[in-house]
């Protein structure tokens, strides 16, 4: 079986135009499905839920904040529909209505005007998206961000009108309300006149009161000081938001991003080769005589199998690799998502064995590979909830019965250690493995 | 006037016949049939080689040689009948070879795949050196089987199934394709190789091939065996004066009155 595998091998290897095409074809096809992922088309949809008391305004620092500003400028970005209770909210994100919700509480005023004081409490605002949906969740996240960054933007403006005044207060003194209480600051300006002031004094006999209150001056100063801390965390993101996921878990977008183009790479690659190379066989007339008393044809299959597991991994390590100079890749976790790509390159090859069997011809087996390949692929990323019951009973069913699917799932949960179970997926691979081996096995007895 | 290696081959296939007509045939099948989809290739045929002898298989497309000849090989499984024979080696119409690989690759492979399915115990190296030197193609043994002349490709081809050193050797029109240069380069080597007693039995559709190159004539035509004998023999069967005429004609003339 071995001759046959380093032959096989040493083909390839004289073929620079499919070995080209093999390794240029699934990269290109790489970037367009990470290029296509990063661009969401048209506006996300967020139900808005305001706890907010209305027509409540927000001033402080003297600058005043509108509440319906704050939600125009949320809605800036967004294509945002209203809903009455957070209740309400979630439920149209799980019905698919809305891709995201997002909840102003009832607080968000008063934390809003908080930041202006010196115990500040940033405002929480509630985000919840659909976590079963990987893909528009990516593109959710994207825009709530930019939708959250608009909101802080404007935040920030004014509060940082409100750290002007403290630091004239600090600089030139003056009346401070802490706790109900006025309290004198005396302001670096006027302390310098008094410690001048002292100075001569201070050798010969001692003025006790101007030396307290430049004490005094000194602790508040310190307080001061603290206070600037938290105000100015509080200017570089006034609203801090909590993301709520309802439905499963999904992977972050560098880990699915890394995991389809690896995953469409590595399907690819092994499908085209191995359906050709089977076909191969018969084209080359080599089959009848291979199969004469020299090899069984479960060993020839083996071969194939063997092929396209070696040569697929190869190019989905070389894909991962070149991806890994942009997106952070958990090298540590090598050995699991390793185990994803020789099981996803299994079950691919033993899919594309099938196909080649079936076709018995090259070109017609490339051809089949490509035709079924692509629309399957694709339709496995089509997120559940933006079609009808019909198509997603259908969708689901391609995800079953073709390797995409575990692969994806495998190879998201390989590279990250909140990603979803890699076990399930690679169980879901070796029974494709072992079905569509059989299925060649069938076609290769009428070959 | 024949060539040098079929002279050659005439009097040491003259000179076994003697010997071997008392012998067990290398090669028999009785009562062989086998159909296609409801459809009969072959209908109950008998067949039989004996060692060291040459038969040509002849009839019309479709006949049913190709049939027969893989169910000879064993590759293929009759509906009914029984075939017996040893050390069988069948050598396919076109060249099974892998064209990107070259000459010497070709031969490796199938040399050690031979070795490891027991079939022979030669060193796979010492056989492609070997087999190089048979086919006289030491020259062209790092160049891809697909920049070879077809009548090279077919010398490498009958290479390969002549590894195993069988006593049966079935070609299935070997020449097909080839111009008489090349066709007359390929039978010298066929039958510079057919020594120590290796039987072959090779289907063609050039009559006078089979007249030149075999001993015996066998015709097929719709599935059953139609003939069986020498050329001298099937050119007496035409009744109408074909004795004198030349062999294609009472070919055509037998498989007529047969309504073929
Ligand atoms: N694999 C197959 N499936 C279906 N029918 C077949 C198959 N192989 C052969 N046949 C049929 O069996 C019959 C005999 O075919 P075969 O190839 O043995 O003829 P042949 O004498 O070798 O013809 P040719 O001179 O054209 O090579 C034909 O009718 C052919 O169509
Ligand atoms: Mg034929």
């Amino acid at each position: 079986m071995r001759w046959l595998l380093q032959k096989d091998l040493q083909i390839l290897r004289r073929s620079p135009l499919q070995l080209a095409l093999l390794v240029l074809y699934p990269i290109l096809i790489a970037l367009l499905v990470g290029f296509a992922m990063t661009r969401g088309g048209e506006q996300t949809r967020v139900a808005l839920y305001n706890a907010m008391p209305p027509s409540e305004s927000l001033g402080f620092g003297g600058e005043e904040v509108d509440g319906n500003e704050i939600r125009d400028q949320l809605c800036d970005r967004v294509d945002c529909i209203e809903a009455n209770s957070t209740a309400e909210a979630t439920e149209m994100v799980e019905a698919g209505e809305a891709t995201a919700a997002v909840v102003l509480p009832e607080d968000t005023g008063d934390r809003i005007r908080s930041l202006a004081s010196l115990n500040p409490e940033p405002p929480v605002i509630q985000i919840i998206v659909n976590g079963s949906d990987t893909v528009e969740n990516q593109v959710t996240d994207d825009r709530i961000d930019a939708m959250l960054g608009e909101a802080n933007l404007l935040l920030a403006q004014r509060l940082s009108e409100g750290a002007k005044q403290y630091l004239d207060l600090i600089l030139k003194g003056g009346e401070l309300d802490l706790l109900g209480q006025e309290i004198e600051v005396l302001g670096l300006t006027k302390s310098e006149q008094i410690l001048r002031k002292i100075e001569p004094k201070v050798p010969p006999g001692t003025d006790r009161e101007e030396l307290k209150r430049a004490i005094t001056f000194a602790g508040l100063a310190t307080d001061n000081l603290d206070l600037a801390g938290p105000l100015l965390t509080a200017i570089t993101q006034p609203i801090q938001a909590e993301k709520i996921e309802v439905g499963d878990e999904a992977p972050s977008l560098d880990t699915f991003a890394i995991g389809v183009t690896t995953g469409f790479a590595l399907m690819f690659v092994t499908v085209l080769l191995v359906a050709g190379s089977v076909a191969l066989e018969r084209e080359e007339n080599a089959f009848t005589r291979l199969t004469a008393g020299l090899v069984s044809r479960s060993q020839i299959l083996a071969a194939k199998i063997g092929l396209g597991t070696v040569v697929g991994t190869a190019v989905a390590l070389i894909l991962l690799s070149g991806l890994g100079i942009f997106v952070g890749i958990e090298w540590g976790r090598a050995p699991y998502w390793l185990l994803a790509l020789v099981f996803g390159a299994a079950a691919f090859s033993a899919g594309g064995s099938a196909l080649g069997a079936a076709a018995r011809e090259v070109r017609a087996a490339t051809l089949a590979a490509v035709m079924i390949c692509l629309p399957v692929a694709l339709l496995s990323l089509v997120p559940d909830d933006a079609v009808g019951p019909a198509i997603e009973t259908a969708i689901s069913l391609v995800s079953a019965i073709f390797p995409f699917r575990p692969t994806l799932d495998a190879l998201t949960g390989g590279l990250e250690l909140s990603g979803p179970s890699l076990w399930l997926p690679l169980l879901h691979l070796i029974i494709l493995t072992v079905v569509y081996g059989a299925l060649a096995r069938l076609a290769l007895r009428r070959f | 006037m024949p060539p040098a290696g079929a002279s050659f081959f005439r009097r040491r296939v003259q000179g076994n016949l003697l010997k071997v007509k008392s012998q067990e045939p290398a090669l028999a099948a009785r009562e062989v049939s086998k159909s296609f989809d409801g459809r009969e290739a072959l209908g109950g045929v008998d067949f039989e080689v004996g060692p060291g002898e040459v038969v040509a298989l002849i009839g019309p497309n479709g006949a049913g040689k190709t049939t027969l000849l893989s169910i000879l090989a064993g590759i293929s499984k009759p509906d009914s009948g029984q075939v017996e024979g040893h050390g069988v080696a069948w050598v396919p119409q076109q060249a099974a070879l892998y064209r990107r690989l070259t000459v010497r690759e070709n031969l490796l492979l199938f040399a050690r795949l031979q070795h490891d399915a027991g079939l022979t115990s030669e060193a796979p190296q010492t056989m492609v050196e070997r087999m190089l030197g048979l086919t006289g193609l030491s020259a062209r043994a790092d160049d891809p089987v697909g920049t070879l002349s077809g009548g090279n490709q077919q010398r490498v081809n009958i290479a390969i199934g002549l590894m195993a050193g069988p006593s049966v050797l079935l070609l299935d029109e070997p020449s097909v394709g080839l111009d008489p240069a090349q066709r007359e380069r390929l039978w010298s080597f066929v039958l510079g190789l057919v020594g120590d007693g290796t039987s072959v039995t090779f289907s063609t559709h050039d009559i006078g091939e089979a007249e030149r190159y075999a001993e015996r004539i066998v015709v097929l035509a719709e599935g059953e065996r139609v003939f069986n004998g020498t050329a001298d023999e099937l050119r007496s069967e035409v009744e109408a004066g074909g004795a004198t005429g030349d062999l294609e004609s009472s070919f055509l003339a037998f498989l007529r009155e047969r309504g073929h």
